[in-house]
């Protein structure tokens, strides 16, 4: 326990330093705030009904930035190596650095997602329901995300090659997400369409360790 | 320690060796030998579980494979595992608590490999021999019996090769053993293994 630990917090430390992850992510969110309004044509009442879904894509999109850099820098200098011979299974490691992942790039991901929404002119009544299913996909996105980074271990343009592979995956968190969010503005429960989006969590913190375990051993032989 | 059986080892369509036996007891040092190529990296990999053999058995006497490596192998590849951007202390301070080291052990391998100097600085401003002092630390600082080692001893000027020289008989001495790939003799009485001109 005390390993795991001290893995995740030299992730933790990592994510921030180094091009700053995580303000890097959010700053493309802000960015595509800005972008998709001028592109619409400067008509905020057109994109108010639009605001939420618009934030879980920036979000969708921001989550797979830093992504490459999870387990390529650590494959490249030969820290793979050493963690793989640690007392945590290679499992556990990949369970590590998703979970930091998600605290270092996907937690202020989901604090701004819900900023960025409320400047496309989503309703403020809807900013906690923003905040917690953005911070529960953005689990999601960062499991799911490891997955694809393990995928393209080794490979060149290992970058863009994680996005085709996650891209797909990411799907159903901004279907279940966005579908959150439309019921609750028609006076609906956004219940049922959180409890799929904790589903799809759930689903991904099973299989991505294994998956993504598997997928570095064939990287390192 | 390690019983090596019968391995052949290939990398794409190319074989590196066939049936190739080894065996690695107590107090011993082994030092592959061979062209580049031979296969004396890959070898190491095998034996750290990184690369699956085609055919034949390693074994670490009646241990799981899997619980001997996670616990009784030290690895230091010719690729240190260090993050240029980080400080020597909180590198080595991960690498070695990794590792299994406690406090002591710690303080232990930066008083014998002279670290205090470097704790503060960047791991991309340490020369190269500097960093391979730093990656060797975890070995001092977190007791494991067996060492893979490739090129230990490359980026190192005189005086600490033979310093490093001393430490590994040290690590024998205390019934360590190690099986290094290299392309120089070592520094202390050991078995050389050739693997031969390569293909």
């Amino acid at each position: 326990m005390r390993a795991l630990a001290t893995l995740f917090r030299r992730e933790l430390a990592l994510a921030w330093s180094g091009g700053g992850g995580p303000l890097l992510a959010c700053g493309f969110v802000l960015c595509l705030t800005v972008l998709v309004p001028l592109a619409a044509g400067g008509d905020p009442a057109g994109l108010r009904p639009v605001a939420g879904s618009i934030a879980w894509l920036a979000l969708a999109l921001a989550s797979t930035l830093s992504l490459e850099r999870l387990f390529e820098r650590d494959f490249e200098d030969g820290a793979l190596d050493l963690v793989t011979l640690g007392p945590v299974s290679l499992e556990g490691v990949v369970l590590a650095k998703a979970t930091a992942q998600w605290l270092a790039v996907g937690v202020p991901l989901a604090v701004t997602t819900p900023l960025a929404a409320l400047t496309l002119g989503l309703s403020p009544a809807l900013v906690p329901l923003v905040l917690l299913s953005t911070g529960i996909g953005a689990l999601g996105f960062a499991l799911t995300g490891a997955l694809g980074a393990a995928l393209a271990l080794g490979s060149r343009r290992g970058g863009l090659l994680i996005a085709v592979v996650v891209l797909p995956l990411f799907i159903p968190p901004v279907v279940f997400g966005g579908g959150a969010l439309e019921r609750a503005a028609s006076g609906l429960s956004p219940a049922p369409a959180l409890a799929f989006l904790a589903a799809y969590v759930l689903f991904a913190a099973v299989v991505t360790p294994f998956a993504g375990a598997a997928a570095i051993r064939n990287a390192q032989g | 320690m390690i019983a090596v059986s019968g391995l052949t080892l290939s990398r794409g369509e190319r074989v590196l060796f066939r049936d190739l036996s080894l065996s690695l007891a107590p107090g011993e040092a082994v030092a592959l030998t061979g062209a580049n190529g031979a296969g004396k990296t890959s070898l190491l990999r095998a034996l750290a579980g990184f690369i699956r053999a085609d055919a034949g058995s390693i074994r670490f006497g009646d241990l799981d494979p899997a619980e001997a490596r996670a616990r009784r192998l030290h690895w230091l590849g010719h690729l240190d595992g260090l993050k240029g951007g980080r400080r020597a202390r909180d590198e080595l301070t991960f690498q070695a608590r990794w590792s299994g080291a406690d406090a002591d052990g710690l303080a232990a391998a930066i008083e014998v490999l002279a670290l205090e100097p470097l704790l503060d600085l960047e791991v991309r401003q340490l020369s190269a021999g500097q960093r391979r002092r730093l990656a060797f630390a975890r070995l001092i600082a977190a007791p494991r019996p067996i060492w893979l080692l490739d090129e230990p001893f490359a980026p190192l000027d005189a005086r600490w090769r033979a310093a490093l020289g001393l430490l590994l008989q040290a690590h024998l001495d205390k019934g360590g053993a190690i099986l290094a790939a290299v392309h120089d003799p070592l520094p202390l009485p050991a078995r050389a293994l050739d693997l031969g001109a390569g293909r």
